[in-house]
């Protein structure tokens, strides 16, 4: 079922011709502009008003957003509700702590051991998950991710429960450039809008195509000629690397790595980033990780019992939006396909 | 004389005890086409399934255009030619009908291991794609949602869609299924044009669909062929009579 059928949309408007080969419309792309301009500006608003941790949390927002962006090829693009996709944050933020203890600084080869590692592990575990469907899926993904969060917490020669702290930031080919925050902010930003662009790309391509056409119907896909696993795998893999260049950048915000990353809730907390912003939209997922993690501290600030009110939020918003914060986008301007 | 395009050798499938395929020996010759009749769960589909290879058989063989493809995937068997149909209607309903069509002309060309050109607009694609609508008579329908078809057309697309993999073969699962008497008269012509140009195993329950496309008729009652022939001959079988077509023309 298509998002405009969700809306309850009018059966005429459904049958207008789609344009072609469109697959975001001018909406999402506005969408996509307001945000990205408003985070870009972020830093002089924090300067005019005098509070520099505004920067720091929206970068840590961004670090969220970059991993649920990526879970969002899987989950809205591919249909793989994966579980355990915050393993392939900590495995990015580990790759950067682990080779800083050993002297390897420098956040281009950090980046570049991280995504190899991070791809490793999601085509090992990918092949293995893919040959299951629907809730086994989920729940194998889940199980792996723990399997990567319970690893760590046994490797007691970096941290194990506790985590560790980092001495300082990684080096970009030698400058410390990123221990100011603002440059931090913005190389994050940089690789937001180049994942989000890319990805857009991808859903368009050749590649994309037969991710959504599996999606809607497998049997189809193969009754054409299709192996939908090889696919399916390796959307996997590029999810799993994007998620782990976020936590590159986790670890150097935060300037510490712990297990605490790699949690089933942090899997969860992505998952639940996607579906409030609205999947298969990109741009939604990257709304949603703002949402969440404003709401996150607004209600943390209210009550201890914060939790319980996002949980309450979170029902009325499965209940009443449907198509998470796009789709009320969609709805509040009354705009087309989105 | 030629080998056949598809020559099927004791075929077996069971499901438990459920003997559905049961020892079925047929040659298809090239440019035939070949009607597949007999009752409500006689084993048509499941041998379907096992013709394109998304059911792996218990036993026997399966020869296309000469080679062996008893193991191949079904994916494997498609590029070699052989496309099917669906009796439940089986498309990519969020796509456009274009889309349809392009994402199988898209399977046999090239690699799809491509993350950037957009695919929508691939010229040469979309106008393979808009030859295979352009059989079947869905050209006007090209830039409309999939799911939008009515019932007649979302048949013609499946058509389409088996067209646009390039088969040698076409295996037709039930394609009147649930049509209407207008819609089904505009099938029949349509089978009846493609069998110009494509070899076809159709399956189908309209004896007069049946009796007016097929070369040669095979009878299919619990999973056995008993009787294979002319439309004539099989109309005048007395086991035929007696196992299937009886009923049939008591019942109509
Ligand atoms: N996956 C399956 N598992 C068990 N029984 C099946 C399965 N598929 C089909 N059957 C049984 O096999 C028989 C033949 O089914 P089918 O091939 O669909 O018949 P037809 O297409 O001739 O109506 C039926 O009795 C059906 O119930
Ligand atoms: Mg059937």
């Amino acid at each position: 079922m298509s998002a405009s059928e969700a809306a309850g949309r009018p059966v005429d408007q459904v049958q207008t011709p789609a344009k072609r080969g469109r697959l975001f419309g001018p909406g999402r792309r506005l969408a996509a502009i307001v945000i990205f301009a408003a985070l870009a500006l972020l830093p002089l608003v924090a300067n005019l008003i005098g509070d520099p941790f505004l920067v720091v949390t929206a970068t840590r927002i961004m670090v969220f957003a970059l991993a649920a962006l990526s879970l969002d090829l899987l989950i809205g693009f591919g249909a793989m509700v994966s579980f355990g996709h915050a393993a392939f944050l900590g495995i990015g933020a580990y790759a950067v702590a682990i080779l800083a203890s050993h002297g390897v600084e420098d956040i281009l080869v950090q980046t570049v051991v991280a995504v190899a590692a991070a791809s490793l592990f999601a085509f090992v575990t990918g092949a293995i998950s893919l040959k299951t469907k629907g809730v086994y899926f989920i729940m194998i993904t889940l199980a792996f991710g723990q399997m990567a969060y319970f690893f760590m917490v046994s490797l007691s020669a970096y941290g194990g429960d506790d985590g560790i702290t980092l001495d300082r930031r990684s080096t970009l080919l030698g400058s410390r450039l990123l221990s100011d925050d603002i440059a931090l902010f913005y190389a994050l930003l940089a690789v937001l809008v180049l994942a989000y662009l890319g990805l857009t790309r991808l859903i368009g391509s050749r590649f994309g195509r037969v991710i959504r056409g599996t999606r809607e119907n497998p049997a189809r896909m193969q009754a054409i000629g299709f192996e939908p696993f090889r696919f399916q795998l390796t959307a996997y893999v590029i999810a799993g690397a994007i998620a782990a260049v976020a936590g590159v950048f986790l670890a150097n915000q935060a300037e510490f790595v712990s297990p605490a990353y790699m949690s089933w809730q942090r899997s969860g907390e992505l998952i639940v980033m996607v579906v409030v912003g609205g999947m298969g939209t990109l741009i939604g997922p990257v709304a949603g990780a703002i949402a969440f993690l404003l709401l996150e501290d607004w209600l943390a600030a209210f009550s201890e019992h914060w939790k319980l009110g996002l949980g309450v939020l979170l029902i009325l918003l499965v209940l009443f939006g449907r198509g998470g914060l796009a789709g009320l986008a969609r709805r509040l301007t009354g705009g087309g396909r989105a | 004389m030629n080998t056949p395009l598809l020559s099927i050798q004791d075929l077996r499938k069971s499901f438990g005890a459920l003997k559905v395929t049961d020892g079925v020996t047929l040659d298809v010759p090239a440019g035939e086409l070949h009607a597949v009749i007999g009752p409500n769960g006689a084993g048509k589909t499941t041998l379907i399934h096992q013709l394109s290879g998304s059911l792996a058989s218990d036993s026997g063989t399966i020869h296309f255009d000469g080679d062996e493809v008893s193991r191949l995937t079904m994916p494997e068997r498609v590029r070699r030619g052989m496309a099917r149909s669906f009796q439940i209607t089986s498309i990519l309903s969020g796509f456009t009908v274009l889309e349809n069509a392009a994402m199988a002309v898209q399977a046999r060309s090239g690699s799809s291991f491509r993350f950037f050109g957009r695919a929508g607009a691939e010229r040469r694609l979309n106008d393979e794609a808009m030859a295979a609508l352009d059989r079947v008579g869905l050209v006007d329908r090209a830039e409309r949602r999939a799911g939008s078809l009515s019932h007649g057309e979302k048949r013609q697309l499946e058509m389409a869609i088996a067209l646009a993999t390039g088969p040698k073969l076409l295996l037709l699962d039930e394609p009147l299924a649930g049509t209407g008497h207008e819609e089904s008269a505009a099938l029949v012509a349509l089978i009846a044009a493609l069998k110009e140009t494509h070899t076809i195993v159709l399956i189908e329950h309209d004896m007069e669909a049946v009796f007016q496309l097929a070369d040669r008729v095979s009878v299919l009652v619990y999973g056995r062929v008993i009787a294979t022939g002319t439309p004539e001959a099989v109309r005048n079988d007395p086991q035929v009579r007696a196992a299937y077509l009886g009923d049939e023309t008591e019942a109509a």
